[in-house]
């Protein structure tokens, strides 16, 4: 192994090409002049005060926490069901039924934000705010189906015989025997379904408006008009969160899984 | 009883993704399509548009580009992290999932610190009097090239750890034992068996390239569209839901086409090495 030199210096430049910029973006958050700088003039944390008194931002994160859980979880309670289905029963055309409930992932994001937007805001006349909790529903469900489905397809249904047998109801044996076996499967895609729509742009961005707008649309929207380190500053926060999201990961279950 | 039950466990979500994903869909191809009678003549004019077809050349050239760019840093990368302990594989694998998880805003934003005019490249070819002012590297298509790379390099080395490793090390020292060069090893092992990685990487990588909208907005802006951002601009800003639909069409076919032929490919690979 130590003698595939040529791969081990590629390596290297990829994981400098994947830290560099991030490592900027943290230093020039404390940086003192009003314009992004690097190497930076002083040090200073009132970006971080700017970004977290921003109420733009602190509103738009508030709802962005708050549509990709409703939607997550709603992902869930849909998905659990029909993942189970799925993988336990056979019937005619089940292959076309998996792909078909995978398929939001096959559309662009960009199609479904637009589709959304013209069905759901012009032509339903329902607020951007109902097309904002169905559009991440939509991205969410295939990470449900696929994570879960893969956890059911290794679980054991003898269990289920069994509980059946020692005289447990159909409801009882789902909520008590087969649920708790998935649910490191249910936890790892409830979290790529978070991180996933928490993250999305192409869906969010067509349905903003007045009051509505997620974090990642108002950073962007920010980005456009000003370029001072605040940005930097909340960029800093998420990648923070994201450490927090994957500790988490990593504690429940693993990361390695969640490939 | 039980054929009953499966039916009501796939009944909300089938119910749920026909209303709200196909029927949109539909609301948004179908006048592409008709305009009082059946035509195309919407395809004719929006392909007839040299601007239109410059947007989805470069769309393709991007996208084939970074799907390149990724399989010749990814499979290296990849190769060198499956190699570890299992230890260190985890933390490599945790150090190529962070950027993953990084909102994309955030990561074009950095790359605006570096690309851009008074970004760090530009500020040490200024102070080295290498130029005299800044060049223009931000909104052009190298800035969305290397932003989008930055995107789906990780996706492509993930993708391909799983595939590398199933490689038994044995089979490298054997390559080794009968006088293979580490790089001979590298070309005629390692990189015949990771084909079927490759494919699947190579589908998410280019996929995901053409049909990204944050990157190529922020990095390319209005000067060096693609077809998201022109999807977007004809929507939202010139209100051309016709064209705008004609692009989501293009964009569903050619992510279509581009799958079911990687993995036509893919089965045929299969198929000659014994379905292995």
């Amino acid at each position: 192994m130590n003698n595939f030199k040529g791969v081990r210096w590629i390596a290297y430049l990829v994981f400098f090409f994947l830290f560099f910029p991030l490592v900027i973006v943290l230093v020039t958050s404390f940086g003192e002049n009003s314009v992004i700088e690097f190497p930076i003039s002083g040090f200073t944390f009132k970006w971080y005060e700017n970004a977290l008194t921003n109420d733009a931002f602190i509103n738009s994160f508030l709802l962005s926490v708050q549509v990709s859980l409703i939607a997550t979880l709603a992902a869930l309670i849909i998905g659990i069901p029909a993942a189970y289905a799925l993988t336990k029963y056979s019937f005619p055309g089940k292959t076309m039924m998996k792909d078909f409930f995978l398929s939001p992932t096959v559309i662009p994001g960009i199609v479904v934000g637009f589709s959304l937007f013209k069905f759901i805001v012009v032509q339903m006349q329902m607020d951007v705010l109902t097309g904002l909790y169905i559009g991440h529903f939509l991205i969410s469900l295939p990470y449900v189906i696929r994570v879960v489905g893969s956890n059911l397809d290794q679980l054991d249904y003898s269990m289920e015989e069994a509980a059946w047998t020692l005289g447990a109801t159909k409801i009882q044996t789902f909520f008590q025997i087969i649920l708790p076996n998935i649910r490191n499967g249910i936890f790892a895609s409830f979290m790529l379904a978070f991180i996933n729509s928490f993250n999305n742009i192409p869906v969010s961005q067509f349905l903003s408006g007045p009051g509505v707008t997620l974090l990642p649309t108002q950073l962007m929207g920010y980005i456009e008009y000003n370029y001072d380190p605040t940005v930097s500053a909340l960029s800093v926060m998420l990648m923070l969160l994201t450490i927090f999201l994957m500790f988490l990961i990593e504690k429940a279950l693993g990361l390695s899984k969640i490939m | 009883m039980i054929s009953q039950r499966k039916w009501w466990f796939v009944l909300p979500g089938t119910v749920l993704l026909l209303v709200f994903l196909i029927l949109p869909l539909i609301s948004i191809l179908w006048p592409t399509f008709y305009d009082g009678q059946l035509t195309l003549s919407g395809y004719i004019d929006f392909f007839g548009d040299s601007f239109n077809r410059s947007v989805l050349w470069r769309t393709i050239r991007v996208s084939l580009l970074v799907t390149l760019l990724c399989i010749l840093f990814g499979l290296p990368t990849s190769f060198y992290i499956s190699r570890k302990s299992a230890k260190t594989k985890g933390i490599l694998m945790a150090l190529v999932l962070f950027p993953m998880l990084i909102n994309s805003v955030v990561r074009s934003f950095s790359w605006i610190n570096i690309l851009g005019n008074n970004g760090i490249i530009n500020n040490i070819l200024v102070n080295l009097r290498i130029v005299d002012e800044p060049i223009q590297i931000l909104y052009t298509e190298f800035s969305v090239i290397i932003g989008s790379m930055y995107l789906f390099l990780p996706l492509m080395i993930t993708t391909l750890i799983g595939v590398l490793d199933n490689i038994p090390g044995e089979l490298l020292e054997a390559s080794s034992t009968l006088g293979a060069t580490p790089s001979r090893a590298f070309k005629d092992v390692v990189i015949p068996l990771s084909v079927p990685g490759i494919i699947v990487g190579s589908i998410l990588v280019f996929t995901g390239t053409l049909t990204a909208y944050t990157t190529p907005q922020m990095l390319g802006g209005n000067q060096r569209m693609m077809l998201s951002t022109l999807l977007y601009q004809n929507a939202m800003t010139l209100g051309n839901w016709q064209d705008a639909g004609i692009i989501a069409l293009v964009m569903i076919a050619i992510t279509y086409l581009v799958m079911q032929g990687l993995n036509y490919v893919a089965g045929r690979l299969d198929r000659r090495s014994g379905g292995a």
